[in-house]
């Protein structure tokens, strides 16, 4: 393990799923604001599916995320305004307005096998200037060579560094290990983690990643997020601490923004059965609430939805097989 | 009267499966293929008998007897094609995503281009999802629609790897301008699961008028519609409804002519170009 490590939030990107995407302008200048002071590093404003993510497929924004964007480039002061973009959703368009809206970073997220489809947004982030990460979703679903593979893509074309993510919360912490340690023994940028949190592992999987040699970490206030949620960014902080892992979070700081960020919650961010069952069947954690609405509609187990849409080997962004599957399941029961 | 000459610039995929499936046809005689480097596509038409050319367009501007070209190059290159075939009177099959012509979508609006020369086939998820998002929009007025295509990893080619960004905004213009819904979106997921899924395309819409039963009437006749030139087109999910919004799922099996059958997106842009050309045939020569 060498150096500092680089907190990254993602409390108003990936935390936008367990608010169903209703981000007001005030919630987000507060939350900025005080995330901002704290130390992060990077202060990611999204959809929770990336720009260009409102629709009915994801949800929609209640705030257009443009306006949010522009509301946080007000009162950040220290870290990088940063954007998620998948292609495939969001376009170069959707970036060059989060740009004009003062965005100065993206991360631009691919399915850990697909990192070609983000050449061109890559190329035309680098050409505005903006900060430009790779990020390899649902990396349990590939072999460590695959995403050392997929993850050279990115560095030739001038990523400034490379993030992992265990979208589905299920990796385990040796698992993650093996990942993080070959990309970093081969690379020359530097490696990120992105965790959640449906198996209970998102403190230790990070931390677990640090000791592989990752430098940039995701986290988010209250662990807000997808499925079970993410990193808990101010317990991440305490344990960083503790483990005199050096950063520049300071820990009062941030404990106040996670205080700030529970009033915004809707639900408490809990494993229950079915975030449970997203981690052990290693589903995309986005699915989570979709899967609940659609299990209500058609009378089925969220819990069954969850783990056919396993079995098919779905990905990020195939929303839309949710009610494919809740409809044939529901066929079957007739 | 004889069958239609065609000429096939571009020997890759597209360009192969197209010309297999204008052998299949009772319309179009394959004739041509055009290419600009010795290539496997090029040695495998000539082996099956047809002229080749590997010096590009200009062999086959002089070929009175040809009378329709599909054009499987790339938007850069059908830009400089497109006035030179036009100049020459043939007809252009446009697989790209240049856009020099109209959309044509066949069972949405073929027949109201009888004087195009140029045609645009949009995109793959274009021709899947735009006659279903206008079936839905004759019967109820959609005031925002929203498709999701979702094909396999191994038939994304290169072009559509490079440019994904043309494929959602020219999908998304398709369902305005074509399909009539006041605001379209598109988006598109490459899924690498092994072995390789079929294409599905979900169509959301959310509509003026939710009339249940002529929304369901127009979906299952346009998709009777699309069956006659894509064999392999399904209605896996019936309009599904939910207050004004309504929902359907389509999967597109390929019909297995050069690409693999889970190629279903290949296959219906070509099945869709093929299904122009024979239109053209019958009613322009």
């Amino acid at each position: 393990m060498s150096g500092k490590v680089h907190l990254v939030d993602t409390t108003m990107r990936d935390g936008s799923h367990a608010v169903s995407h209703s981000y007001t302008e005030e919630q987000v200048r507060e939350l900025a604001k005080a995330l901002d002071e704290s130390g992060v590093d990077l202060i990611e404003i999204s959809h929770g599916d990336g720009i260009g993510g409102s629709s009915i497929n994801y949800g929609f924004s209640k705030t257009r995320d443009m306006e949010l964007i522009r509301e946080a480039s007000k009162v950040i002061k220290h870290a990088k305004l940063d954007v998620l973009l998948l292609p495939g959703i969001g376009t170069i368009t959707d970036l060059k307005e989060a740009y004009n809206c003062g965005a100065r970073a993206v991360r631009i997220a691919t399915h850990v096998t697909e990192a070609d489809i983000a050449i061109q947004h890559i190329k035309a982030a680098k050409e505005m200037g903006m900060f430009t990460v790779g990020f390899l979703m649902m990396c349990h679903m590939a072999s460590p060579g695959k995403i050392l593979e997929q993850a050279k893509i990115f560095e030739e074309n001038g990523v400034d560094y490379i993030n992992l993510a265990d979208s589905a919360g299920h990796l385990l912490p040796h698992e993650v290990q093996e990942r993080i340690s070959l990309l970093v023994k081969n690379l020359n940028v530097p490696v990120g983690f992105h965790a959640h949190n449906n198996l209970g592992l998102a403190v230790g999987n990070s931390l677990a990643a640090i000791e592989a040699g990752a430098s940039y970490i995701d986290g988010t206030l209250r662990g807000l997020g997808a499925g079970a949620g993410n990193c808990q960014i101010e317990v991440l902080a305490a344990v960083l601490k503790r483990a005199g892992i050096e950063n520049d979070i300071n820990l009062d700081s941030i404990i106040d923004a996670a205080e700030k960020a529970e009033k915004v919650m809707q639900r408490p961010q809990v494993i229950d059965t079915d975030s449970l069952m997203l981690g052990y069947a290693g589903v995309y954690s986005s699915f989570l609430l979709h899967a609940k609405r659609a299990g209500e509609k058609f009378g089925i187990r969220t819990k069954d939805i969850l783990e056919e849409l396993g079995k098919r080997g779905m990905v990020g962004g195939q929303e839309d097989m949710i009610v494919d599957v809740a409809y044939q399941l529901a066929q079957e029961k007739k | 009267m004889g069958k239609v000459k065609v000429a096939i610039i571009g020997p890759g995929n597209i360009g192969s499966d197209l010309m297999y499936k204008v052998m299949r046809s009772d319309v179009l005689e394959m004739s041509y293929m055009v290419g600009i480097v010795e290539s496997e596509g090029i040695r495998r038409a000539r082996k099956l008998g047809f002229e080749t050319s590997i010096n590009g367009v200009q062999d086959i501007l002089g070929r009175d007897d040809i009378k329709i070209v599909f054009d499987a190059t790339s938007a850069k290159a059908h830009l400089a094609h497109a006035p030179l075939l036009k100049e020459a009177g043939k007809i252009a099959i446009d697989m790209t995503p240049a856009a020099v012509g109209p959309y044509v979508v066949p069972c949405v609006n073929l027949n109201k281009l009888s004087d195009t020369v140029n045609f645009n086939m949009v995109t793959c998820g274009g021709q899947a999802t735009v006659p279903i998002a206008y079936a839905i929009n004759e019967a109820a007025d959609s005031s925002y629609t929203e498709i999701v295509s979702c094909i396999s990893s191994k038939s994304a080619g290169p072009g559509t790897r490079a440019n994904i960004d043309e494929f959602t905004e020219t999908t998304a213009k398709a369902l305005e301008t074509v399909a009539g819904a006041d605001r379209g979106k598109a988006i598109i997921v490459l899924n690498p699961a092994e072995p390789p899924l079929m294409m599905t395309n979900t169509i959301y819409s959310l509509v003026k008028n939710p009339d249940e039963k002529k929304i369901t009437d127009n979906v299952s006749r346009i998709v009777k519609e699309i069956q006659k030139y894509v064999p392999g087109y399904k209605l896996r999910t019936p309009p599904i409804f939910d207050g004004n919004k309504v929902t359907v799922i389509i999967e597109v099996e390929g019909a297995g002519d050069f690409l693999p059958k889970y190629s279903g997106n290949l296959d219906i842009i070509n099945a869709a170009a093929v299904e122009v050309a024979e239109k053209i045939a019958k009613e322009r020569f």
